[in-house]
């Protein structure tokens, strides 16, 4: 189930030296064509359909198309996810229509502050992590 | 129409090495890999490295959506909560089939929790029991779970989450990130013996090899997904139930600086809804699906199948039929004509709605419960699976009105899913930890100053997601006091930075020598591509070393013919040739490929016995064996150990220590 870039819709991400798809895919597979200015999947019999590319972009340009040696023509899955929920609209090959929304973090992107309110670590030589100092170890 | 003999990838790979720059970057300790384990050693690491180290994570893709977790999960399937740590053991080794490493199990299930713990507090919401809505696991807020150790979440962005706390993490240490850069090479000390000095890898953007020195490095870079052939034969092949882009990296990369290796036979072979391999957890777990063959029959539950389960005793008798030995009794409906197997998602459903008309729920509450079942079954796919949802819907299947096939999968190797193989690590210092499992630092190899974690540990699986996260904390933990404790010591590597370069370079140069001989430049006898010898790689393993075609079976003489087949892709692999960078990531993946996956056929030729009957099988000892090493039996250890001095492979018995009583 390749993801596939509609021509209409991407802008190459505006000129920047590499596109949204392409900074995100984990398998290496999307890559801007500079000169149409267009993202493309380059590689599709490897695509893992994890959707990355299909919720970043910015311009909603990337859909995914089943893939052709396993699923008949006609079902749709495309979501749209916001910062804190995604909009998954499932169309099915005989038309039917099903949507389901579901919540996907309960704290604004980039607040995490990994360190703040955490205790000072304890020893080095004990086996204890920094965030459980002061615990005595449970052992068999 | 032009001739077909140029490249046509988008970023070429420069074969003018003058042109390809070396960056030489030295670091105190280096972490290798960006999934669950690798954040979470980017989590830990600052709070115990001297002030003032240098530290830098190396992730081939981008930390935000990388590793095993890049889509999403719908559960967390390892949170200890109410449960004994005891018992996570006991679980762990009766699906493994009681060769697994008790004191790295019992370990992790002591810091798992807290890992999961920082996950909600990071922004994952978890699903809470009705009165518990908004009460912290912390708080003791009461999950619901699936099963006696599996939490539900909304995990869409569980890896985002996870990564952002990581990334600022490192951020606030001042610690460097590094992404699309693909390590594909560890070095070892020029002057200490068996020891790690650094590591060589290449920008997937941009023609540049960097060379990394450091003072000790943890490499957590996921299992292996296209060894063997998979069941799809066109674009399908990218649906991998296991991440596509987990090539057995941390496994050869380990193995080639000579790191001992354990249980490389065990092989995870997952029985997943048919072609889209969609999560079958929650519907066996959540909505209490049942499987049936093709006359309807609950086969799991016959007579036949006790019988059959008993010729495996005492695995096949406990309490908790063993992963393997279910897919055992599938493959058997299957070859005795009896399939396709049917999860039968219509009858679940039914049930519960049945169910709740019975207690009397009105017309209202009905339609409103329904829809709620329903979203939460299609979450379970959207959430991890994408793909199988739109084989539904492409299918038109919705599953309160149809029942879907399940089928097992192809074989894969991991250590940190229902499968255990990976590389001999050292337990915890403490007392009660055999002699023979430690060596002073917690998780590190058999090689000084490398240390792995998750898929990379072996003998001790069903870590998933918040075990191989809380597992890279404790390694980068234990990293650091090896680096405080070897403060004096300067790594010197064996090759000069042209030397690594070159022999990186080496398949972008073979081609530009030989692409313009023939008119097409996919067909040259000069070279082989990337793509034709995972393809080669895949039939090979497929048909002698026990892949899907032959229902996973395998025999000795078979395996020498595998092995023969792989010397001579060993051999090929040195005309490799690539002309993009995006390429020169699949060659160097091939190479990590082959290595693992020879190594796992040596270890299944070596242990003569089936000890995991599902997963493969060995037709001429059928047997699983439960007699220990000490009495001439199987139920041990097998080890293995690549001489990166003279080439040479042993395979080894080693002991296996029961810590938790039965």
């Amino acid at each position: 189930m390749p993801s596939y870039v509609i021509e209409e819709k991407c802008d190459g991400c505006k000129g920047g030296e590499k596109t949204a798809c392409m900074y995100i895919c984990p398998n290496d597979l999307m890559i801007l064509d500079p000169e149409a200015m267009k993202a493309y999947n380059q590689e599709p019999d490897q695509c893992w359909e994890c959707y990355n590319c299909v919720k970043i972009c910015p311009q909603g340009a990337i859909e995914v198309r089943h893939y052709a040696d396993i699923a008949p023509m006609g079902g749709y899955v495309q979501p749209m996810r916001s910062s804190d929920s995604i909009m998954w609209t499932v169309k099915f090959r005989n038309g039917n229509i099903k949507r389901f929304k579901f919540p996907i973090r309960t704290t604004p992107e980039g607040s995490i502050k990994p360190y703040e309110g955490k205790p000072e670590p304890g020893p080095i030589d004990d086996g204890v992590l920094f965030t459980m100092a002061g615990q005595t170890l449970e052992t068999p | 129409m032009a001739l077909r003999n140029k490249p046509t990838w988008e970023l070429l790979a420069e074969p003018d090495l003058s042109k390809v720059p070396v960056e030489e970057l030295e670091y105190d300790a280096i972490i290798v890999g960006g999934g669950m384990a690798a954040t979470g050693s980017a989590f830990e690491i600052g709070k115990w490295m001297p002030a003032g180290s240098k530290v830098c994570l190396i992730d081939k893709a981008a930390l935000e959506r990388s590793g095993a977790v890049a889509q999403g999960l719908s559960a967390i399937n390892t949170y200890i909560g109410e449960n004994a740590v005891a018992d996570y053991v006991r679980m762990v080794r009766g699906d493994l089939m009681g060769v697994v490493r008790e004191d790295l199990i019992f370990d992790l299930g002591r810091f798992v929790d807290d890992s999961v713990m920082h996950f909600e507090e990071w922004g994952l919401p978890i699903w809470k029991k009705k009165g518990d809505e908004g009460k912290s696991l912390r708080d003791g807020g009461q999950p619901v779970r699936t099963g006696k150790w599996q939490i539900m979440i909304n995990g869409e962005s569980y890896k985002c989450i996870v990564a952002e706390a990581a990334k600022n993490a490192l951020d606030e240490m001042g610690y460097d990130l590094h992404e699309r850069v693909y390590i594909v090479k560890l070095l070892l000390d020029a002057n200490k013996p068996n020891t790690i000095a650094g590591c060589v890898g290449f920008s997937a953007r941009e023609n540049k090899v960097i060379v990394y020195k450091c003072k000790a490095m943890i490499v957590a870079c996921g299992g292996a997904v296209n060894i063997f052939r998979p069941r799809a034969t066109d674009e399908g092949k990218g649906r991998a139930w296991y991440p596509i882009w987990n090539a057995g990296s941390t496994y050869t990369m380990c193995m080639q600086v000579g790191a001992e290796m354990t249980m490389m036979e065990n092989r995870f072979t997952p029985s997943r809804f048919k072609d889209g391999y969609g999560p079958v957890g929650a519907w066996f777990l959540l909505f209490k699906a049942g499987v049936t063959n093709c006359f309807g029959e609950s086969y799991a539950f016959t007579d036949a199948a006790k019988e059959e389960l008993a010729k495996y005793a005492p695995y096949g008798l406990q309490p908790v039929t063993p992963t393997c030995l279910r897919n055992h009794l599938m493959l058997k409906e299957l070859k005795e004509g009896r399939g396709p197997i049917y999860m039968d998602t219509a009858a679940a459903l039914k049930k519960f709605l049945d169910d709740k008309k019975a207690e009397g729920m009105d017309d209202k509450a009905l339609k409103k419960y329904w829809k709620e079942l329903e979203s939460e079954a299609w979450e379970d796919f959207l959430d991890m699976s994408c793909g199988q949802a739109g084989l539904w819907a492409a299918m038109n299947i919705e599953p309160e009105k149809v029942g879907s096939e399940i089928m097992p999968t192809e074989p894969y190797m991991l250590g940190s899913h229902s499968g255990c193989c990976g590389i001999w690590v050292s337990g915890p210092n403490e007392d009660w930890v055999p002699d023979d499992y430690k060596w002073g630092y917690n998780r590190m190899t058999t090689v000084n100053g490398l240390f792995t974690a998750g898929d990379g540990v072996g003998a001790s699986g069903h870590k998933f997601s918040s075990g191989s996260h809380a597992e890279g904390r404790m390694a980068a933990k234990s990293m650091a006091k090896y680096v405080i404790d070897n403060a004096s010591f300067a790594p010197a590597l064996k090759q000069s930075a042209d030397e690594l370069k070159a022999e990186i370079y080496k398949p972008v140069v073979h081609y530009a020598e030989h692409s313009k001989m023939t008119t097409d430049d996919m067909i040259n006898p000069n070279y082989i591509r990337p793509r034709h010898m995972m393809e080669r790689l895949m039939k090979y393993t497929d048909e002698y070393g026990g892949g899907w075609s032959p229902y996973y079976m395998t025999n000795a003489k078979l395996l020498s013919i595998a092995m023969h087949h792989l010397d001579m892709l060993r051999e090929d692999s040195e005309k490799l040739a690539v002309s993009g960078l995006h390429e020169l990531i699949r060659a160097w993946e091939m190479n990590h490929r082959i290595w693992c996956v020879e190594d796992h056929l040596r270890h299944i030729a070596f242990r003569e016995e089936s000890r995991y009957p599902g997963f493969y099988y060995r037709g001429d000892f059928p047997d699983t064996d439960a007699k220990s090493m000490e009495d001439g039996g199987w139920k041990c250890f097998v080890n293995s150990k690549y001489d990166p001095e003279t080439g040479e492979w042993s395979t080894f018995k080693k002991t296996l220590h029961q810590i938790i009583p039965d």
